[in-house]
């Protein structure tokens, strides 16, 4: 082995050109994360995702325990399994942090988002509307001679199928929750 | 007994009880009551520094050098911001610090009240953890959490701010074991099947490396003895980062020296070469890894950390160990010994025999010169009219002379390096000096410095002064921004954009207007005799090295390179074969 000499200005790399050399697929999580409810929890999650440039679909949170003052995210994020792994454990560094768990690999889970959706029509397009409601059992929870508005609960890839369906029927806002998501099942004492 | 106090004075008797015997700050409106409070006690000494940044360098290096948290106290506003550097360097570097902030009061908060500044948002990225504490009652017991945090797992910084009326108000002063303990335990025993995977791969690895970083020395002087005696067990060799240097001493039989960008040809090609990569406390640097798709590319790796997301973040490891350094090499030493202390002595053998003919390439050897000072000459001349003392602390700036005193000067024991390594933050090693000397105030302190470095927080001065600090600033000054011109002279193509400074200041000058002691010393025949002088005065002193300006620093591996493509000077034995003028001076 020997040393090797590169001529002078001759190296295109600067200073911080580095790849990594983990080139896997992205795959999509949802994390639940169990944190004191202070000031600020949430602007250190989420300033860790754009901190490291990581990626944040969905994100709900809310106090679960009042006792204890603690919330729980839900994150949705999409990365390659290493980047993932960085985000469990760069969670798990925050000091508010007590506990975060991968419900895409703990086992089966259940995820639920609601959402409303305004749809403004007359004639067929509200007919056709109030139908398709009905299959995806979205309750009007407001009405007007021109308009609804639906809520719809169910997981994000049902609410995508019910908006896109509404978009031709005269769909004006709609608003999202987020996903909530638990894992299946008992609890289970570890330890 | 309960005991209602001002916020103000709990913060000095949080402080009291939690040990600490020095701060370093800089008064202002928003820390006044605090302020007052200090007056009023002799426990704790108060060190008023010149420039908030120079307070939090200073804690970094009263942490590091005494393996106890250092602690800051500055006033909202400029005061935080001025801070942020420090929290930084503090935050990339795992080194236990405490800033205190004062806070515009509770009910002017968000108003855009005067030095009012979201001190606790600023600094969210930049600490481990921060506190807004709105209310007296909290204060005693936050104040102990913080230190809890900044010291428990992989340390760091961590940053209370503190309203004014919040100072003034009283309240039940909490004591340090009142305190509920937070549920931030992180674990230091590592996993024994781990470990024992760890041990099976010792006894069989043909080609082992120990790859050793700041973690050992977070971890303690007991992790430094554990981590020589399983050294002198194994007889593997062993590298380090710029980090750890002095776990392992310099003068150790397997010692390699540096590893990384600017380390040694024999340290890389080990870690290249190896066929088992032992990390204990380091964190696979973008500086150590090179192009990560060759590094390493036919090692098995353990990895030793206590900070999970040091796992896997770069670079995959086969076992992976999660705890205390000092922990997990006392259970590793244990079932190593009691598996009948076994190793691959004939592999090793000839493994040692390789390393042999790396270290034949000479690498850290230069051109000498008889006309002007070199300024590795320089450091080996340091080297060798100081190395017999052993409470001998060397501080850096940043640059080229920060890479030379790593490759030049032998480090012996752990807490007596105190460099910035992840933030690379020039105007660091002046006011670490002053912490270290503040905490070992018989000990010879010196900071290698680059003149431009220097500069950035030359307000210090006022400080050593002041409080009589003999620290000794050993300016390697080629009146260059060197390690920048360097990289403008391979990577650049010599286009030297903004390298150098005009108008530097007479060093000598400079140092009688603050009332220290200035030597400025040009030719190599004076070196001996100048350094000899400022190890003999008895207070702060400025060393004008006026050195070789276009000097390189080598061995070099450009970014992006695998480990075995390295630059090496013009003097070392591949290319000068024969040459006369290439020995070592
Ligand atoms: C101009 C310049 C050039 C540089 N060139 C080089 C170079 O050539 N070579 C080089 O080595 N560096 C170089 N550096 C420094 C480099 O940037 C990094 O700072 C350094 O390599 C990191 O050292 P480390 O891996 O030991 O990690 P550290 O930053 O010291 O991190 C310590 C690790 O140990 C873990 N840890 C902490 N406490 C414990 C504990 N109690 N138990 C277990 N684990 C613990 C932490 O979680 C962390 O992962 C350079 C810096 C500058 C400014
Ligand atoms: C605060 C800060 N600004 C800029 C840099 C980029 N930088 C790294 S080394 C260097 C030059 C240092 O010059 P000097 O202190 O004279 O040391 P030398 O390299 O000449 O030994 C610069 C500008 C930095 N590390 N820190």
């Amino acid at each position: 082995m020997s040393a090797l000499k590169i001529k002078k200005g001759s190296s295109k790399h600067s200073a911080y050109n580095l790849r990594s050399n983990f080139g896997e697929e992205n795959e999509t999580h949802t994390l639940a994360v169990l944190v004191d409810n202070e000031a600020g929890v949430l602007a250190r999650v989420i300033g860790l995702f754009s901190g490291r440039g990581y990626n944040i679909d969905s994100l709900t949170v809310a106090e679960v325990d009042h006792h204890g003052h603690l919330s729980r995210i839900t994150i949705v994020t999409t990365g390659t399994p290493q980047v993932i792994e960085q985000i469990k454990a760069q969670l798990g560094r925050i000091v508010p942090v007590h506990e975060v768990h991968d419900l895409t690999v703990e086992g089966s889970s259940v995820e639920r988002e609601l959402a409303l959706l305004k749809v403004d029509g007359k004639g067929e397009k509200r007919v056709e509307a109030l139908r398709l409601a009905d299959i995806f059992r979205a309750h009007v929870v407001d009405s007007t001679l021109k308009s609804f508005v639906f809520q719809i609960t169910g997981t994000p890839d049902k609410v995508d199928a019910f908006a896109d369906l509404m978009r031709p029927l005269g769909l004006s806002e709609i608003a999202r929750t987020g996903v909530a998501a638990l894992s299946r099942g008992g609890t289970e004492q570890t330890d | 007994m309960t005991r209602l106090m001002s916020g103000a004075k709990m913060v000095v008797q949080a402080l009291k009880d939690q040990g600490v015997d020095t701060v370093f700050g800089y008064p202002g409106g928003a820390v006044l009551p605090i302020y007052d409070e200090v007056f009023q006690q002799n426990d704790i000494r108060h060190i008023l520094v010149r420039h908030e940044q120079g307070a939090v360098h200073a804690a970094e290096g009263y942490a590091r050098s005494t393996g106890k948290p250092g602690v800051a106290l500055v006033t909202s506003g400029p005061g935080a911001t001025n801070a942020v550097t420090g929290l930084t360097d503090a935050l990339m570097d795992s080194i236990p610090i405490i800033v205190l902030t004062g806070q515009v009061p509770t009910f002017m908060i968000g108003s855009d009240a005067f030095q009012e500044a979201d001190t606790v948002g600023i600094t969210r990225p930049c600490t481990k953890h921060n506190w807004l504490v709105k209310d007296t009652a909290e204060l005693s017991g936050i104040i102990h959490q913080a230190f809890h945090v900044a010291t428990a797992g992989r340390p760091g910084p961590v940053l209370v701010d503190i309203p004014k009326d919040v100072q003034f108000a009283s309240a039940e002063y909490m004591t340090k074991n009142k305190v509920k303990t937070n549920h931030y335990q992180p674990r230091t025993k590592g996993d024994l099947d781990q470990i024992t995977a760890l041990v099976e791969a010792l006894e069989t690895a043909e080609r082992p490396v120990f790859y050793t970083g700041g973690g050992v020395i977070n971890s303690g002087t007991s992790a430094s003895q554990l981590l020589r005696e399983l050294v002198e067990a194994t007889q593997f060799p062993i590298t380090s980062t710029l980090m750890g240097l002095g776990a392992y001493p310099a003068s150790g039989k397997n010692w390699l020296g540096m590893l990384g960008m600017h380390g040694l040809y024999e340290a890389n090609l080990v870690m290249h070469d190896c066929d088992l990569m032992i990390n204990i406390g380091a964190r696979f640097d973008d500086r150590i890894t090179g192009r990560l798709d060759a590094f390493s590319p036919n090692s098995r790796k353990a990895h030793i950390d206590i900070d999970p997301s040091s796992i896997n973040k770069v670079i995959r490891v086969d076992i992976p160990i999660i705890g205390d350094i000092a922990h997990v090499l006392e259970d590793l030493l244990n079932i190593w010994k009691a598996r009948g202390r076994k190793t691959n002595s004939a592999a090793l053998k000839s493994w040692w025999s390789e390393i042999e003919e790396w270290k034949k390439v000479r690498c850290l050897d230069f051109k000498p010169s008889a006309k002007t000072i070199k300024p590795q000459h320089a450091l080996m001349r340091l080297e060798e009219l100081t190395k017999n003392r052993k409470d001998r602390f060397i501080c850096t700036e940043v640059g080229q002379h920060q890479m030379w005193a790593a490759q030049y000067l032998g480090f012996e024991d752990p807490n007596h390096w105190m460099t910035s390594g992840g933030l690379g933050t020039m105007g660091y090693g002046f006011p670490a000096s002053i912490g270290v000397q503040m905490a070992h105030p018989e000990a010879l302190v010196i900071n290698v410095a680059g003149e431009a470095s220097w500069l950035m927080n030359m307000q210090e001065m006022g400080t050593a002064v002041q409080y009589r600090l003999p620290v000794k600033q050993f300016i390697l000054n080629n009146e260059r921004l060197g390690m920048v011109r360097q990289w403008q002279e391979l990577l650049h193509g010599e286009r030297y954009s903004h390298s150098w400074s005009e108008a530097l200041p007479d060093f000598v000058k400079l140092a009688e207007a603050f009332g220290a002691k200035g030597i400025l010393c040009k030719d190599p025949d004076d070196l001996d005799d100048a350094i000899m002088e400022m190890l003999a005065y008895d207070g702060p002193v400025i060393f004008d090295c006026l050195v070789e300006k276009h000097e390189n620093c080598f061995p070099m591996i450009p970014s992006g390179e695998p480990h075995n493509k390295m630059l090496l000077g013009e003097a070392t034995t591949k290319d000068a074969i024969g040459s006369s003028g290439a020995v070592m001076v």
